[in-house]
């Protein structure tokens, strides 16, 4: 007998009320498992319907047709065992940095004295020390990106959810933060669902690579294992002769789904 | 320890733009704005092409202020002005925010109560004031129920728009962090308002004072509204604008301190 997989999208299909009328199909039919305690990456054309996915893991949104599984229970709400890093900025502008990591434990009702010395370990972890009493305003895009990594973090998920984390953050700074996830990732391998449009990260990150065809109406077009050694540093693997294979084989899946997103954009 | 900018720092800093305004010429010259504008009024008086009977004297003006809060006679209405403020601000905030908060959240009361909150916002309210009297007689509570209704829609209106603005994202973050019902209004929704609340603080405190003093021009015993109409009764012109510049040194006073207070608890927000 297995262990029931941290994540199981069953015929998972996603309507939306088109604003001209008619009715819009972003997902078909998405069955998916993603075992416990892997990193897998989604890639895909913009606007194919990733995000939407991710928010169907996180109980944001409750599809239509199709059910999810998490750890064997068909969700209802919001994922209590997930922890959700946004793709735009998501922390309380009103609140300091210690605040905002401390937000999960406050909401999970631990007290004060035993949530400060946790938040100011992960605060420390993601290398923000001497940061504490900023508030959001006061700091770079990538320090708020580790704020709210630390934040995720610190309440202790079964499941990742990452939309696109990176995606705002220069090139320098987004591969310094590609690592400290990995490290922070190393440590805890909790199960990862990591949306990106960029394959380089995808492959860099994940153990296994998932590619969705442009949408609407889209399915899943392929399914990659990714067996790099791990621990990686994403800027070496890069330059590793198997990682190159690996990106020619799923570009070429990859390519013809941007290509029509990208020519049902200019229709 | 901390890698912060060194606070204090005596380095120049860039500037964008030209140079930046001396303050202190900025004040001389404001000063000097004000003395000119004193000076004018009292030669035109003087040499009587403004008739002294309808515009008075910025002398006798001051004169009779200085004579006024001399004598003491001017504090207990300004008290009581201050009082039916301060009443109708602080009754009609917390009525504003509890609305605005029930009809944000709830969709069907926003639907019910739209139209009848578009008829009472259209009424020009000091129209409710003689019926107020009548209800509440000559005393305070006429006035504060007057301004009441000015300082209500204003804090409704921000609250309900605060709440409706908050950001989806910050939103579904904190419900993904397990965020109770109650802790997303505490942490999230009402923060959210109060920036909106705060910023229309300035407005909601001056209709606060418009309504207690329009309330006790329309009748009442005590009031620097009381003492306006008493003057203008008696064709007292000296004793109206006495009384107007005093109100408006009143609320100049208020609203410096509304500044810093807002400076402080906006502290989070860029460039406060």
């Amino acid at each position: 007998m297995t262990a029931a997989p941290a994540v199981a999208f069953k015929g998972v299909s996603i309507r939306f009320r088109a604003p001209k009328g008619g009715v819009h199909t972003v997902l078909r039919d998405i069955s998916l498992e993603i075992a416990d305690g892997t990193f897998l990456a989604i890639v895909g054309p913009s606007g194919c319907g990733k995000s939407t996915l991710l928010n169907v893991a996180a109980g944001l949104l409750e599809p239509p047709d199709g059910r999810t599984l998490i750890f064997g229970e068909p969700l209802r709400g919001i994922n209590r065992h997930a922890a959700y890093l946004f793709q735009q900025d998501a922390l309380l502008p009103w609140r300091t940095v210690l605040d905002n990591v401390m937000l999960g434990l406050v909401f999970r009702n631990v007290a004060r004295a035993e949530a400060e010395p946790l938040a100011l370990r992960f605060i420390e972890r993601v290398g923000l020390r001497g940061f504490e009493d900023r508030f959001p305003h006061q700091l770079s895009g990538g320090m708020r990106k580790r704020v709210a990594l630390a934040q995720s973090w610190i309440v202790g998920p079964r499941i990742l959810l990452m939309d696109e984390p990176f995606g705002a953050l220069d090139v320098q700074t987004r591969q310094i933060m590609e690592n400290e996830l990995l490290d922070l990732w190393q440590e805890s391998r909790q199960t990862v669902l990591f949306i990106t449009h960029d394959l380089e990260e995808a492959i860099a990150l994940a153990d296994r690579v998932v590619v969705i065809s442009a949408g609407p109406a889209a399915r899943i077009k392929g399914d990659y294992e990714v067996t790099l050694a791990r621990p990686r540093d994403v800027a070496e693997i890069r330059l590793n002769p198997d990682f190159m294979q690996l990106y020619k084989r799923i570009w070429s899946d990859l390519r013809d789904e941007v290509r029509h997103s990208y020519e049902a954009g200019n229709r | 320890m901390s890698t912060g900018p060194p606070e204090g720092s005596e380095e120049r800093v860039a500037s964008t733009g030209g140079k930046p305004l001396d303050r202190g010429l900025v004040l001389t010259l404001q000063i000097g704005v004000f003395l000119l504008l004193m000076a004018t009024w009292e030669a035109l008086s003087a040499a009587t092409i403004l008739d002294p009977f309808y515009f008075s004297r910025p002398s006798e003006i001051f004169a009779k202020m200085a004579q006024w809060i001399y004598t003491g006679f001017i504090l207990r209405h300004l008290a009581v002005t201050l009082l039916e403020a301060l009443l109708a601000f602080i009754i009609g905030t917390l009525l504003g925010v509890g609305a605005g908060l029930a009809l944000a959240r709830v969709e069907i009361l926003a639907r019910v109560f739209d139209p009848y909150i578009r008829i009472f916002n259209a009424l020009p309210r000091v129209i409710l004031g003689p019926i107020f009297i009548l209800w509440f007689g000559l005393g305070i509570a006429s006035k504060v129920a007057l301004a009441v209704t000015l300082v209500f829609f204003i804090v409704f209106f921000n609250t309900f728009q605060g709440i409706r603005e908050v950001d989806p994202v910050v939103r579904n973050n904190a419900r993904m962090l397990q965020a109770s019902e109650h802790q997303l209004l505490r942490y999230v929704y009402l923060p959210s308002a109060m920036a909106w609340i705060f910023s229309s603080l300035h407005t909601s405190i001056g209709f606060a004072l418009v309504g207690a003093v329009v309330g006790e021009y329309l009748g009442a015993a005590e009031g620097v509204g009381y003492i306006v109409a008493q003057a203008q009764g008696v064709f007292d012109t000296t004793g109206v604008f006495a009384g107007l510049i005093l109100t408006s040194a009143l609320v100049l006073v208020i609203d410096m301190g509304i500044n810093r207070l807002e400076r402080y608890l906006l502290r989070w927000r860029p460039g406060a």
